[in-house]
């Protein structure tokens, strides 16, 4: 029994799909509470390269962050996520291509941009022989108007460090005292490289909580990460880097949509007119008949897809019972996605 | 902390509270690290006491505590500026400290400044010590006071230069190894407790075109015999700190 296929699928690795579409949902509520976003993107790379010797890092990347939003940056290790984020900060400079962050030059505008960024490194960053308090307390000397330090340790719980020495804090501990550097200059944007590396659960979901406290009080956030599901709670935009490239971009709820087929089960009398049915659903879709009776839909599976698949069985007199819907997580498409890459 | 906390107000402190605040937090690093004060104050000290009042060297002509104070003065200078700065920027190098704090509102000249600053700080601590103790074991310095200043600035920009281009060379550990190694060769062979006149004369003339010789040396002239500036001595020290000083700026990696 074959399957039949409605239009052409889109293809994901062309560019993000339009997040007005008509008939998609909207974007995440959480955006909807933001202030009018500005138009000018915080982060605009185009046609990024970075070589180290003969291996490419970066291989002609491009990425756009919209203000105000939480953009992942997802990708196995190696992938050059880090390589990425820090030519935006103005660490290295790019062998091709152009990057503007806050509409500046990273490298020529350093001075001009460094104060409104904030950066958290993938590990170190601070004085073996400094305590945590003491270390943050000296960043936020170096800005004009720096959060109350005293407030913030106690957010991140680094209040029980005490007189401990950065080289003896726990690796949990570490991380949180990094990310507390990068926010205690109120900065515009921050880049964060891995912030939940090696954390336990509850100090994770800590973190993932002042992220989205950043953003509601507009902060741009943009993390690097190789935790699907870092990406799918935090992330307003995911950008899948696979060997120096984007691969895939666009909200967690558009890549699942998109970039993996969801699928829908049903079984109901056999030999229905699957050509009449596709011909309701939207491009993308396809339909068969895996068992006698036993029907499968993939493709985008949303509220409307589903109401028209029960209206058309209601339409030919059809029941269709065990109606199951799988819905593919980001984990599925990043393998689909660089999966293919790898195996290329 | 409540909605509102994180709305952004970037802006950089200005730049002198920027400096201030890195030369305190460098000085702090630096005296708190035990290794460091080992180096910097407690082998100076007791060279100082030991062979001030055991007669284990020849030290010439005169009370040994002064020909072996101008002596340890440089070799405090050695220790703070060389040793013990290439010894910790080397460290914060290969732990990211000198990177992340590149994408601080500080400009990296701002933390060469703070840096020198703390060296200067612990030198004048270091300094004042040594000459109390100097003072107690019957010290009776000669010379003008400028021309010792001189020499001191003079040796510090010379082995700052040195440090600095060993810390951001060479990897941490072996900048660690190289620093303690230079700084032991030095201590035996820079006329600091052991006149340059025991060696050779051929070793001597060698010996004498380093900067610790003649930090030492020039230090010697005026505090214990009360020379006018050794500009020989001098001029030693300041060929030292262009070569080191521009090597380091040239060669200097922050990663």
């Amino acid at each position: 029994m074959g399957a039949l296929r409605a239009g052409r699928r889109p293809d994901l690795r062309e560019g993000r799909e339009d997040v007005g579409e008509p008939g998609a949902p909207g974007p995440s509520p959480a955006r909807l509470d933001l202030p009018a976003m500005s138009s000018e993107p915080v982060v605009q790379a185009r046609g990024l390269v970075k070589r180290y010797g003969t291996k490419t890092a970066v291989d002609g990347l491009g990425l756009e962050v919209a203000a105000g939003t939480v953009t992942a940056v997802l990708g196995p290790n190696g992938a050059g996520k880090t390589t990425t984020v820090e030519m935006c900060e103005g660490y290295r400079r790019p062998d091709g291509g152009t990057v503007r962050v806050l509409g500046l030059d990273p490298v020529a505008d350093a001075a001009a941009l460094r104060p409104r960024i904030g950066v958290m490194l993938q590990s170190g960053g601070v004085y073996s022989g400094a305590r945590a308090d003491e270390m943050l307390r000296h960043m936020a000397k170096l800005h004009a108007h720096p959060l109350d330090v005293g407030a913030l340790v106690e957010r991140l719980g680094l209040g029980s460090c005490g007189r401990t020495t950065y080289r003896r804090l726990s690796g949990g501990q570490q991380q949180r005292l990094a990310l507390a550097m990068a926010v205690v200059g109120r900065p515009e944007l921050v880049f964060l490289d891995e912030p939940t590396a090696g954390l336990d659960p509850q100090a994770r979901r800590s973190t993932w909580d002042l992220i989205r406290e950043l953003r509601a009080d507009g902060v741009s956030v943009v993390l690097t990460t190789h935790f699907m599901d870092e990406a799918e709670e935090l992330a307003d935009d995911v950008a899948v880097i696979d060997a120096g490239r984007v691969v895939a971009q666009g909200s967690p709820e558009q890549l699942r949509r998109g970039g993996a087929e969801n699928t829908l089960r049903f079984t109901g009398r056999p030999g229905l007119d699957l050509a009449s049915l596709l011909k309701a659903l939207p491009d993308g879709s396809e339909a068969a008949e895996l068992t006698t009776g036993a029907y499968r839909i993939t493709g985008r599976i949303d509220p409307e897809l589903l109401a028209t698949v029960t209206s058309w069985c209601a339409q030919h007199g059809v029941m269709p019972d065990g109606i199951a819907v799988e819905r593919h997580t980001l984990e599925d498409v990043f393998l689909e996605l660089t999966g293919k890459e790898l195996r290329a | 902390m409540s909605a509102g906390t994180y709305t952004p107000r970037p802006g950089a402190a200005p730049l002198p509270r920027m400096i201030a605040a890195q030369a305190a937090l460098e000085t702090r690093m630096l005296l708190r690290n035990g290794e460091q004060l080992l180096l910097t104050v407690v082998i100076p000290t007791l060279l100082l006491v030991l062979f001030s009042s055991v007669d284990i060297i020849d030290t010439g002509a005169g009370e040994p505590v002064g020909f072996l104070t101008p002596g340890v003065l440089a070799l405090a200078v050695m220790s703070t500026a060389f040793t013990g700065q290439a010894i910790a920027t080397g460290f914060e190098r290969r732990y990211g400290v000198l990177k992340r704090l590149g994408a601080s509102p500080l400009p990296r000249w701002g933390l060469m400044a703070a840096k020198t600053l703390a060296v200067l700080v612990t030198e004048v601590l270091q300094i004042v010590l040594l000459t109390v103790i100097a003072f107690a074991l019957g010290w009776s310095p000669e010379g003008n006071a400028f021309a010792v200043l001189l020499l001191l600035l003079l040796g510090t920009m010379a082995f700052s230069g040195l440090g600095l281009l060993m810390a951001g060379t060479l990897k941490a550990e072996a900048t660690l190894a190289a620093a303690n190694l230079v700084f032991l060769l030095l201590l035996v062979g820079g006329g600091v407790i052991v006149p340059l006149d025991r060696f050779p004369d051929a070793a001597q003339s060698v010996l004498g075109l380093l900067p610790i010789s003649a930090l030492s040396g020039g230090l010697r002239d005026v505090l214990q015999h009360g020379a006018p500036m050794p500009w020989g001595d001098a001029a030693v020290l300041a060929v030292w700190s262009l070569l080191g000083l521009g090597a380091a700026g040239r060669f200097f990696r922050w990663e």
